[in-house]
């Protein structure tokens, strides 16, 4: 089973790499846009965190949401409408298998991603590394696991390959605004700031930005980290209602 | 024994009634062809044997188990060619032939394969890159690199030039050799006749034939006999050939006619097929 799991990563990696969406829009325009903004707004001060490590804690939420919600979700319908889930389906290889295998290449990418942005924050904006590293990293595979399961959901509710990019897209970008990954939601309107309020990226954006200055470790941010905890939740049980195998447009 | 055996098998979808009770016996080492028009319950019939479906009343047991309830175990054991073909389009035919062969317990040598199906030329070639034949012949690969016991092929020539057709049906010909059990659908009725030990006809989810395509052929009438008399087509079915002929010829010679494209031809599973199917429609 152990082997069969590997053997099933090693290609969804190969698969991953090779194409060039994927490639490009999940893995290479998070730390584009670090670079491009962080060069320009690296100086300044938000909410009292110097505009470089704000904007690299800020963009690995990004590049969180990007991977394992956006790419899984396009990544999943795409292979269903086009008959590859069934056909796999049709092999011995067990279903959890297979999606355990998608899910850990995608948390692997996000691995990859977040130790680049953080090299490149570090070394190319002067930004910090994170104060705890451990809270961090528990924040990351929290945030990572939330978002994935939120991706499946999406997945079982997109009903064409066709639409999928515009559907995900119209999703996820306004919430990297309304959240603040690029800027502090202080300034924006009273009725987006309440929108933001119940988004799991306003949560998990605080939680790593504090990461990045809290010396002493957090101080147990329940409320974040349940709200985070309760969309990921929501989203594995939504997964397991309307995930399919075949295509939904015959 | 038998490969498949399926007694009562219905299935609708909402009140689209798809299968209206079907039975049929698949032996081991049969090639089986389930014919009929679009519509007829064949796709919906293989995929019930292949465990996608669910069938709502009847009996079904393929290698022994009920593919209902079947897992990993069952799967390892048939191979299955989809009407319409689905691979990584980025992966060589190489690569995902090693992936498939990574999910079967005893898997065929991945290389026997790629020549079985004729995909030497191209086994470093992205899969995107193939033609339509090309993928068709890879999706025959996919489902043999397991070493299955039975395989399902749903329409596995659609699209083939005739050259290509041929070439599909040697392979075809050389798994049953191997002892393999194939469950065939088609509506090339040439390909049934050729390749079938036996078929089921189906039309609006019920079986309306059934036996070895000799069996089917020695109805009523052998042979069919036409000409033109007058401006019309006559033809006529009979199983005593010589005689008619004698008789036709004869007459014409004395009436000093000529009988205008003269033509004798046994029947063929083509035209038992349009019978049961459009006849009684």
């Amino acid at each position: 089973m152990t082997s069969l799991f590997f053997h099933e990563l090693k290609v969804q990696q190969v698969l991953f790499w090779r194409s060039r969406e994927s490639a490009f829009f999940t893995f290479l325009l998070p730390i584009i846009f670090l670079v491009l903004l962080g060069s320009v707004y690296g100086d300044e001060d938000f909410d009292g965190i110097d505009g470089s490590t704000y904007l690299l804690a800020g963009l690995i939420g990004y590049g969180v949401v990007a991977t394992a919600f956006a790419g899984l979700a396009i990544t999943l319908v795409v292979r269903r409408e086009s008959g590859v889930l069934k056909r796999v389906r049709g092999t011995p290889l067990p279903a959890s298998v297979y999606l355990g295998a998608v899910i850990v290449s995608t948390l692997v990418v996000i691995g990859l991603e977040v130790i680049s942005q953080l090299v490149i924050g570090k070394y190319v904006l002067d930004a910090s590394w994170p104060a705890s590293p451990v809270a961090f990293a528990l924040v990351l595979v929290l945030g990572a696991a939330a978002f994935a399961a939120l991706g499946l959901a999406l997945t079982g509710l997109l009903r064409s390959a066709d639409g999928s990019s515009a559907v995900v897209n119209a999703i996820y970008l306004p919430m990297t605004f309304i959240s603040g990954v690029f800027f502090s939601t202080e300034g924006m309107p009273a009725f987006l700031r309440a929108i933001g309020d119940v988004l799991p990226l306003t949560y998990l954006l605080r939680l790593f930005r504090e990461t990045f200055v809290a010396e002493d470790g957090l101080d147990m941010p329940w409320g974040s980290l349940a709200v985070i905890a309760i969309w990921g939740v929501v989203g594995f049980l939504v997964a397991v209602r309307m995930f399919i195998w075949e295509p939904r447009e015959v | 024994m038998s490969a498949i055996e399926v007694s009562g098998l219905q299935k609708s979808y909402g009140p689209f009634q798809a299968l209206s009770g079907i039975d049929f016996r698949h032996e081991e080492g049969e090639v089986f062809a389930l014919l009929g028009p679009n519509g007829a319950g064949k796709t919906t019939t293989v995929e019930i044997l292949e465990g996608y479906r669910k069938r709502d009343a009847g009996e079904v047991r393929v290698l022994g188990e009920d593919p209902g309830r079947a897992g990993s175990a069952f799967r390892a054991r048939i191979g299955i060619v989809l009407q319409s073909s689905a691979v990584y389009p980025t992966l060589s035919v190489r690569e995902i032939l090693d992936l498939f062969a990574g999910y079967y317990p005893r898997p065929r040598d991945r290389s026997e394969v790629i020549d079985l199906v004729g995909l030497r030329e191209k086994a470093d070639a992205r899969v995107r890159t193939l033609s339509g034949g090309q993928l068709r012949r890879l999706d025959l690969g996919l489902a043999l690199v397991g070493d299955p016991e039975l395989v399902f092929l749903d329409e596995p020539t659609t699209g083939f030039d005739p050259a290509a057709r041929r070439q599909a049906w040697e392979t075809i010909r050389g798994l049953r050799t191997l002892g393999k059990s194939i469950l065939l659908t088609t509506h090339y009725m040439e390909e049934a006749q050729k390749l079938a030990d036996r078929v089921a006809i189906l039309r609006d989810g019920r079986i309306v034939a059934t036996g070895t395509p000799a069996e089917l052929l020695a109805g009523e009438s052998g042979v069919e006999i036409s000409y033109r008399l007058n401006g019309e087509d006559v033809v006529l079915r009979t199983t005593d050939p010589t005689r008619v002929l004698h008789e036709l010829t004869s007459k014409a010679l004395v009436e000093g006619r000529e009988l205008e494209r003269l033509q004798v031809r046994p029947r063929t599973l083509e035209d038992v097929y349009l019978e049961v199917t459009e006849d009684q429609a």
